[in-house]
């Protein structure tokens, strides 16, 4: 069976295309301001590499903070419960789920089926997302990669304050007037981010193996700086920010729906694209 | 089909117009000579009604939830108090409410901000020791004021000297009302104030007990209109008759007869802290799944009162009929109200320690067979929000499935109606298993 999964986040989206449990295709982009066309180029685009045609798709489920937008969805399912799909599939021994993306970050605690047994959220604050990377990095003036590579080069901790992103990235202003190093302060950063995002996690309780996914489980010196935090190994799956929209095709493949796009969230893509 | 019969209540329309009929009283009491009072919805307000001639009052937090109730006007009311005061947003959004209210000269039933002639207010939390203070300062600075302090301890460490403690402040409370309002108290009024006061707190008590039948005859979202009434004025012989001659047996019957409040019900929710007013469409979409959200210490002990018996169940406050006592005098009635308010109020119990809430909370969850919980991380309130993660660990610990969502009693702008629901959906599908029942 065929089917795609497409996760729509709050700065980009993941589409992934399998058949039987093989992936096909894996297309990511950004989201930009009309979601629901992105989410349709996107998924044109993958239907493209893996040399399909809508039709051949049997369903398609969409997941993410946005995902009610993707109108031609047979359903949608909640982030989390995409997020457990995909990671025990591609990390069978994962119990732990710590997921940092632009706009959230959370941590699930699994069952061995990828069952949700319990949940928390860093909800409402840029501190533990991976936007506050971003800014952070506007700050040093280098690019996200770049930082992750540089706060590896650090030896040494200072401490930072993570409660609030404005706050941050005046202190991030401060050490570089002090002349701070600048691998310093990266990990300054992370360190304070994985202060926060290891908080939300002991709620759920840290339990082997503990796996990161999302677009911030790309940076390396963000994962170094969680294992310092947790005092836990933390495993990342190979492009870990494709796990959601995996987890998405996965529930497609059992017939999962959850919710249906709702009738309303169609016509509010109509207004936004001026048809309505 | 539904898994059970479900009905309307019978007695809904007289809960909603006793709650307008409270409103207009208020607006309209000087139109007729009346008097007006502010107050605190737990302040004893047997006792400023027991004024010769007619009184009204108007309790400080279901006007602010009246106005959370409204996400545009609240939104309206509380971006007027931070214009003024720069007051913070994290101050309680039911006093901010009230305040901005004031500020903009304007009531959210309609027309000009209805000036008191005094105010009796008690301090039961941080904000209320000075909620008024500032509204006395807004409206002027020359309503007369009086205070008095409840802090004597949880439940079960009230004896002769706490409520002794309580009880002279009354008295001093009743020479300030007669002082700056020239009436008198009379203590036929205040004895007949206390019984209706027992009656609406043990009778609510009793109501929320039977929701431990299966299917749970009334549903969180039904009892938030019920308990307001005792928030305004549980010493009325109206509302306390409503409570004991209208809408209790009116429940019982419907436990006798299995009439459900969710005809689909499939889990039964406990519930905590006040809800987000503006958003009570959430316990809508748990229905949707055959969910119903049946007890909270907080709906149960708002206004009812409860005592925990031998077996260290809960189980409803004896009415004064029941405890065979008949009122002798002012002295007596005083201290009976005091004894009531501090021995079978739950509620306050969570202000002196964790272990309180996770027992009380606990219980409720066995005796009402809750079959997981669902907390709002109140932001707008934090003596009811206090020990909240601490009650979520003791939750599980019993097996529970919990589930957290962040917002505020009545501040829109702290509360994402869409990522909540998002999280139910992710809790009630995944972690609960449970498929919709209705669209």
């Amino acid at each position: 069976m065929i089917v795609a999964g497409i996760d729509v986040g709050g700065k980009n989206v993941h589409v992934v295309i399998t058949k039987n449990s093989t992936i096909l295709a894996k297309v990511g982009g950004p989201t930009g301001i009309n979601k629901a066309k992105a989410a349709e180029q996107l998924y044109e685009e993958a239907l493209k590499q893996a040399g399909l045609k809508r039709g051949d798709v049997t369903r398609v489920v969409a997941t993410g903070s946005s995902g009610s937008r993707v109108t031609f969805a047979d359903g949608v399912i909640p982030d989390a419960a995409a997020d457990a799909r995909g990671v025990i599939q591609l990390i069978p021994s994962a119990r732990t789920v710590i997921d940092v993306g632009a706009e959230e970050g959370r941590a699930i605690k699994i069952s061995p089926e990828g069952k949700v047994l319990d949940f928390a959220i860093n909800e409402k604050c840029a501190a533990g997302t991976g936007t506050f990377v971003d800014t952070m990095a506007r700050a040093l003036e280098v690019s996200v990669e770049e930082m992750a590579k540089l706060s590896l080069q650090s030896t040494r901790s200072i401490p930072m304050n993570a409660q609030c992103a404005v706050f941050g990235e005046s202190e991030v202003v401060s050490l570089i007037h002090q002349k701070t190093p600048r691998p310093d302060i990266a990990r300054a950063v992370h360190d304070a981010i994985a202060g926060r995002i290891g908080s939300v996690a002991r709620i759920v309780g840290l339990e082997k193996d503990v796996v990161m996914i999302g677009g911030v489980a790309n940076n390396a010196g963000f994962v170094e700086s969680l294992k310092r935090d947790i005092g836990m190994e933390v495993k990342v799956p190979s492009d870990p920010d494709f796990a959601g929209a995996l987890g998405a095709a996965v529930a497609a493949a059992a017939g999962v729906l959850a919710e249906k796009v709702e009738a309303k969230v169609v016509e509010k893509e109509k207004i936004e694209e001026g048809k309505a | 089909m539904a898994k059970y019969k479900t009905k309307g209540l019978d007695c809904w329309g007289r809960a909603k117009e006793l709650r307008m009929k409270y409103y207009q009283d208020y607006m309209e009491a000087h139109k007729r000579g009346a008097l007006r009072w502010e107050g605190g919805a737990w302040t004893f307000d047997a006792v400023p009604q027991a004024l010769e001639g007619e009184v009204h009052g108007l309790t400080e937090e279901p006007y602010g939830a009246s106005v959370g109730a409204n996400p545009q006007l609240q939104v309206k009311y509380q971006e007027a108090a931070e214009g003024k005061w720069g007051c913070a947003r994290d101050l309680c959004a039911y006093m901010r409410n009230y305040w901005g209210s004031i500020i903009l000269n304007e009531f959210a039933f309609g027309g000009e901000w209805p000036k008191a002639d005094f105010i009796f207010q008690n301090h039961i939390c941080c904000s209320h020791a000075k909620w008024l203070q500032v509204a006395d300062e807004l409206e002027g600075g020359d309503i007369p004021f009086f205070c008095f302090d409840v802090g004597a301890g949880a439940f079960d460490k009230i004896g002769e000297r706490q409520i002794n403690y309580v009880v002279e402040q009354l008295y001093d409370g009743i020479e300030f009302l007669e002082r700056v309002t020239g009436r008198k108290v009379s203590d036929e009024k205040l004895i007949q104030n206390v019984y209706n006061t027992y009656d609406s707190a043990c009778y609510w008590a009793k109501t929320c007990e039977l929701n431990q039948a299966i299917p749970a005859p009334l549903d969180e979202k039904t009892m938030f209109s019920l308990y307001v009434l005792g928030t305004l004025e549980k010493s009325h012989k109206d509302i306390a008759h409503f409570y004991k001659n209208e809408l209790y047996p009116e429940v019982k019957d419907r436990v006798a007869n299995k009439i459900a409040a969710v005809g689909g019900e499939q889990c039964r929710m406990l519930g905590d802290t006040q809800p987000p007013w503006g958003f009570l469409s959430i316990f809508r979409y748990l229905e949707k799944y055959g969910v119903v959200s049946i007890a909270s210490l907080y709906t149960f002990s708002l206004i009812g009162w409860w005592k925990i018996d031998k077996t260290g169940k809960l189980v409803p406050y004896p009415t004064l009929e029941e405890q065979g006592v008949t009122i002798k005098d002012r002295d007596h009635a005083l201290r009976l109200l005091a004894e009531g308010e501090l021995k079978g109020k739950l509620m306050w119990a969570p202000f002196y320690g964790a272990k309180y809430k996770n027992d009380l909370v606990t219980q409720i969850a066995k005796q009402w067979k809750c079959d997981a919980a669902i907390i709002h991380l109140n932001r707008g309130c934090e003596g009811t929000a206090q020990h909240q993660m601490e009650m979520k660990i003791a939750l599980q610990k019993m097996k529970l499935p919990v589930m957290t969502f962040e917002g505020n009693m009545a501040d829109e702008r702290e509360f994402d109606e869409a990522r909540t629901k998002r999280l139910m959906a992710l809790f009630l599908t995944e972690t609960l298993g449970l498929k919709k029942v209705a669209d």
